[in-house]
């Protein structure tokens, strides 16, 4: 994220009310920022959330939340006059300060979503400080970030109303390696001074607390990636993918011929399998939003298939290892059911071009010796999938659940994953079962963690 | 897919055909073999025959009364006869060796009826054309899956502790199953080079209900790639030297410790390999193939989990040649099943796993032999038992020392079942003391069976007078017999859980090995004619005494004969060194009279039973074992006594005693496996007393046993270090009468005199 230099270059802010008065920076920090209820603090960067200086009143246009009432609470020494006003802010809901993280660290991947506000008046964007504008500015205006961040541009989603703000949703992604340098830069650029609150799920939400707290003087706001994936993953179903339906399936999954992605709707989404392929793989019943279970997961998940590949073929990157897996052939490497019976294995109602053992054919050398990396890439890649689809389908069963979603960002550009889930869950369930995908695979937990930040106001 | 797994072409040994096998231990009695199967695999063959065994045996004969002077006054006749018993053969063996194997049994293979070779697994295909050519057989192939189900059904109802849970870091690693009589249904696991999961309902039902093509050939393959390691055992080395975590991703490397919420431990693998999608970092060998290890077999575990829960099956057993007794896997997939069940279910594993297809394939061969409706035991004599599979040890030891892995299954004279009393036939352990888990015991058992060996191959040659070549015999069996108490030091899960039964029984298996079928029979023919001498004498005082000096009396004459087992090491040590010694001084330790245990101990006993009215029934030995009398023999006693004493003629006459046979040929007593006509006249007569006699079947075996109806179990202990440990003196008297809860009432009784 070397670009992200770039992102907050300018310290202090402009304002109807900064504080700018250089030298005593490190003390005083003055930058002024958008409160929660559309007026302006200055904050001090030591102490995060407690010295906000309330300062100005509600002169923004979008302030239909804001309550006259709050002037009249708003006197006093600033410090008592800002406690007071987080007190009342919590009881009656209000906005929080832009800017709109949420963010998800997972084992591989950092998701990051920001809520790019469209309807900024110019009152405001006078008011706005000056970091603000250069984080909306980078992330706005690059899909790239460093050598290693990109935004998916192709799923942003337009026009949202969020919390009674307009804007779009940039869905942001970089290797969790680079977290380290993403939390230094959130200190070069003084972050912390924005005072927003910085919603982060997944594991690296515990990992990297202290490093945000330590390094950036960040606090981060922790939350549960597996309620943030069921939030996050029926509200971009509910407002859907800039008009189009959010979710699809797989028309003729037993035939790649005629095999056709078909968009769908989660109407009456309950219940559900829930399916997040990540690095590992965790498996949800999930009944209503607040109501869920984690029924099983497996290690055998997308960090497996990258870790494999790399060891395997020498390849650095998902994209890599997927390219080549696209070109392969897995029955190179496989063994079928037809390799060792000649034909299916009746008996046992088996067809001959199942697979009978993964990797099978790898315990002759001389086969070892003839098979190409994209042969291994694909059979890396049809291994794991078929057995998150094997476990999927035995706890769908278990479950009694028909419906089931996969999600995660190993189904991001994977078209023969999504595929050859869409045609194990048809083939193996009699076509009992619907394997589901979402166009924002691996997002929802991210959206998740900024719809929490946004919740207290959240308008359904 | 578990039969996938087992073709192989990489394992492409050369045929060795300079090795000489040495057919008195392997091959054994193919002159007479009839029925062949065999099951070919990746690396390993296992081959199957039926033949038959011609033994000695001592048979007992009456004398007729009326040559009775010519006889002496031998009350009846030993003979050895030749007798024909069935008896199956498995071996294993590695595939290298294959042609060499077939050359030796067209050598000597006599029987020329048979036309047809059963084949299963991967390989029959491939070497199908060698077969026919080399033995002249035709190969028909038989289903891989049906194969191993119909294996496993016949060793789970006729090998006691077949199965085992397997706990690396127990007293014990291995913990055998008691036999449930009920073997269905349950679940059965073959990782081989796929996995297969089939769920077995009855002899003829089952179904395979899922499988994964993530199996031993996965590891195998992908661990080959990985590691450049070539051989399936190296592999298996390297991984139980790794260490997974360098590898995987843990939970704790992406939360920085535990996940609590879902109480995901910070150990716990979030993501296999999940660290190793990186360039610039070099992974050990050891450490990658620890990670696929994991990876498959928790992969594994949680799949055979999901399916057990579907169907209710709370019974999984694991098979293949992934599993195969490597600790290491078995470790693993413990593991897993432990982790994913919460402990519901346990993962089980099979002494003869590596047979179960060749025994199903030969099963099939003899169908109309209809070998269902037998009762099977295994030869301690003549199998190999469990190898040590110690991770440690060097894979090419372990391949040798596997070379040639035998099973020797006897077919049983009668059919087997429960004691209809027992309380609770599946909890029901015979064995008092699990040597397996005693380690203190062991070693006491292990040097006393080894002191007494002297003693008993002098015994076995003094029972052969007129054979010159007994002495060469007996040393054999005192080779043989030393080398498996050598194994059991080393390896004491060798053949299930290690007990005095066993012992006993192995010795007895090795005794009939070389043909010394009874070498206590003259001895017992010899006490037999002078107790019967004293039988009235005996009685006659008894009923002068008052009733209630007289019940203590029988009870004293009971355990006082029981004084007189050669098996036990004080007494035996006595007895050798006096030959004079035996009754007086029996008495003497018990201070009053007495006589040999059956005729002057048990027999006024039944008598007295007998007069109140109760019906006794009186259940011995099928076959011999040291000093123990056998129903053959007490037949023929209560004969001559029924001649003398008119209590005994009218029980006999009318039906309340009856002499039946226990079904066992041990010194001690599996109430698990007796006779089928016992069990039903235990059953007719509606038994509610059941008596239970001498060291060997009230000690060291029953002690614990729970009835279902009254129960009496009495015997003196001969062993001092055994009555250090019950914290009595050396021939102090165990009495224990125990009455289940609400069971008043005895009409009759079963009694069983050792």
């Amino acid at each position: 994220m070397d670009k992200a230099k770039s992102m907050v270059d300018k310290k202090g802010a402009s304002g109807p009310f900064h504080v700018n008065n250089g030298q005593s920076q490190k003390v005083f920090h003055s930058h002024v920022m958008v409160a929660t209820n559309g007026s302006c603090c200055s904050s001090s960067s030591n102490a995060f959330g407690s010295s906000t200086v309330p300062s100005g009143s509600g002169t923004f246009e979008n302030m239909h939340h804001l309550h006259r009432g709050d002037d009249a609470e708003c006197s006093g020494s600033p410090a008592k006059r800002c406690r007071l006003r987080r007190r009342t802010e919590s009881v009656r809901k209000h906005r929080p300060p832009f800017p709109w993280f949420g963010m998800d660290i997972g084992g591989t991947l950092v998701k990051l979503v920001y809520f790019e506000p469209v309807d900024i008046t110019a009152e405001e964007e006078q008011e706005e400080v000056e970091n603000l504008k250069s984080i909306r500015r980078y992330l706005t205006s690059n899909v790239a970030y460093g050598k290693t961040g990109v935004r998916d541009v192709h799923l942003e989603l337009r026009n949202l109303t969020m919390c009674g703000r307009t804007g779009n949703l940039h869905f942001i992604r970089f290797p969790t390696q680079a977290m380290p340098r993403f939390i230094q830069m959130g200190r070069d650029k003084n972050f912390s001074s924005l005072h927003t609150t910085l919603c982060a799920t997944g594991g690296g939400a515990y990992k990297f607390e202290n490093e945000f707290r330590m390094m950036a003087d960040l606090e981060l706001l922790k939350l549960d990636e597996l309620d943030c994936l069921i939030r996050g993953l029926l509200f971009v179903d509910r407002v859907g993918f800039n008009g189009h339906p959010e979710c699809y399936y797989f028309q003729n999954p037993s035939d790649t011929q005629s095999c056709v992605k078909k968009p769908c709707t989660l109407d009456n989404p309950f219940p559900m399998l829930l399916v997040n392929i990540g690095s590992g793989v965790s498996i949800l019943a999930v009944y209503s939003e607040n109501n869920y279970k984690r029924v099983t997961g497996t290690s055998l998940g997308g960090g497996t298939f990258l870790g494999l590949c790399c060891l395997l073929t020498g390849c650095e990157t998902f994209e890599e290892a997927l390219e080549m897996a696209s070109k392969g052939d897995s029955t190179n490497v496989d063994k079928l059911v037809k390799d060792i019976y000649g034909g299916d294995y009746e008996r046992f109602g088996l067809q001959g071009s199942a697979v009978a053992s993964s990797f099978g054919h790898m315990m002759s050398k001389e086969k070892r010796d003839s098979i190409s990396k994209e042969d291994l890439a694909r059979a890396t890649l049809v291994t794991i999938t078929n057995n998150i689809g094997s476990i999927a389908r035995m706890c769908a069963v278990n479950e009694k659940i028909e419906r089931v979603v996969f999600v995660g960002n190993f189904l991001r550009i994977n078209t023969v994953s999504t595929k050859l889930l869409a045609y194990a869950m048809d083939y193996w369930s009699k076509g009992q079962l619907r394997a589901l995908f979402l166009e924002h695979e691996g997002y929802f937990g991210a959206v998740g963690a900024l719809m929490e930040l946004l919740k207290t106001t959240e308008d359904p | 897919m578990a039969e996938c797994g087992r073709v192989d072409s990489n394992t492409s040994h050369t045929m060795d055909k300079s090795i000489t096998l040495p057919p008195d231990e392997i091959f054994r009695n193919l002159e007479n073999a009839k029925r062949f199967a065999i099951d070919i695999g990746g690396s390993l063959t296992k081959l199957a025959y039926y033949s038959t065994v011609q033994h000695k045996v001592a048979k007992v004969r009456s004398f007729d009364h009326t040559a009775k002077a010519a006889a002496g006054d031998k009350l009846y006749e030993i003979s050895m006869q030749e007798e024909v018993t069935a008896r199956l053969h498995f071996i294993k063996f590695e595939n290298a060796y294959i042609e060499t194997c077939l050359d030796f049994i067209k050598d000597h293979l006599v029987n020329t009826e048979t036309k047809v070779i059963k084949a299963t697994g991967g390989g029959a295909h491939k070497f199908k054309e060698l077969i026919e050519r080399k033995l002249g057989l035709k190969v028909d192939k038989e289903d891989e899956m049906t194969c191993l189900i119909k294996g496993c059904n016949f060793v789970l109802k006729n090998i006691p502790h077949e199965a085992f849970v397997y706990a690396k870091h127990a007293d014990s690693e291995f913990r055998f199953q008691t036999t449930n009589p009920d073997i269905f249904p349950y679940l059965l696991v073959n990782i081989g080079s796929g996995v297969s999961i089939v769920k077995v309902e009855s002899e003829d039902k089952f179904e395979r209900i899922g499988g994964s093509s993530i199996g031993g050939g996965t590891f195998w393959g992908l661990g080959a790639l990985l590691t450049k390691t070539k051989r399936f055992d190296e592999l298996l080395q390297l991984a139980s030297k790794g260490q997974h975590a360098s590898v995987d991703m843990l939970v704790k490397d992406i939360y920085g410790g535990s996940y609590g919420y879902l109480g995901l431990t910070g150990d716990l693998i979030a993501s296999s390999f999940g660290k190793s999608a990186t360039a610039d970092k070099d992974f050990s060998k050891e450490d990658m193939a620890k990670s696929l290890l994991h990876m498959i077999s928790n992969d594994i575990g949680q799949l055979a989990c999901l399916y057990a829960k579907l169907h209710n099956l709370s019974r999984v057993y694991f098979g293949g040649f992934f599993i195969r007794g490597h600790p290491v896997t078995m470790h693993t997939i413990t593991y897993s099943i432990n982790f994913f069940t919460k402990g519901e279910v346990q993962a089980l594993f099979l002494r003869h796993e590596g047979y179960l297809g060749t025994i199903g394939a030969f099963l099939k061969g003899a169908e109309e032999d209809n070998p269902n409706q037998y009762s099977w035991g295994e030869n301690y004599a003549g199998s190999s038992g469990l190898m040590s599979v110690s991770p440690d040890m060097n894979p090419m030891q372990r391949a040798r020392s596997g070379t040639f892995d035998m099973l020797e299954m006897d077919r049983l004279e009668r059919q087997l079942v429960n004691l209809p009393l027992l309380q609770d036939p599946s909890s029901y352990i015979p064995d008092t003391v699990d040597l397996t888990e005693d380690a203190l015991a062991r070693e006491y058992w292990l040097y006393c069976f080894e002191e007494a060996l002297d003693g008993v191959v002098k015994r076995a040659v003094a029972s052969q007078p007129d054979m010159p070549e007994a002495a060469l015999r007996a040393e054999k069996f005192r080779q043989k017999y030393r080398h498996k108490l050598q194994t059991l030091r080393q390896q004491p899960f060798a053949y299930g859980s290690l007990t005095v039964r066993s012992l006993l029984d192995t010795r007895e298996h090795c005794l009939n090995e070389f043909n010394f079928p009874d070498p206590y029979s003259k001895i017992k023919q010899r006490e037999n004619d002078i107790a019967l001498k004293y039988y009235q004498k005996a009685v006659k005082s008894l009923d002068e005494l008052s009733w209630e000096e007289k019940q203590f009396a029988l009870v004293q004459g009971v355990l006082a004969g029981n004084v007189f087992d050669w098996g036990a090491k004080a007494v035996s040590d006595v007895l050798e060194s006096d030959p004079e010694f035996g009754f007086e001084e029996a008495k003497r330790q018990l201070e009053d009279n007495s006589g040999v245990d059956i005729i002057l101990g048990v027999m006024p006993f039944v008598r007295e039973l007998l007069s109140r009215g109760t019906e006794v029934v009186l259940a011995s030995n099928s076959g011999p074992a040291l000093n123990d009398v056998t129903n053959g023999e007490l037949q023929i006693l209560t004969e001559r006594i029924a001649a003398m004493d008119p209590v005994i003629e009218a029980g006999l006459r009318e039906d309340r005693l009856l002499l039946v046979q226990s079904g066992s040929s041990s010194p001690c007593l599996d109430l698990s496996r007796l006779d089928k006509v016992l069990a039903m006249v235990v059953r007719e007569r509606q038994t509610d007393l059941v008596i239970i006699e001498g060291m060997g079947r009230a000690i060291h075996t029953n002690y614990y046993a729970m009835l279902s109806c009254e129960s009496l179990k009495m015997a003196v202990i001969k062993n001092s270090w055994l009555a250090d440990r019950l914290g009595g003196k050396l021939f102090s008297v165990v009495f224990k009468y125990e009455v289940p809860a609400g069971k008043p009432n005895k009409d009759c009784g079963a009694f069983s005199p050792s």
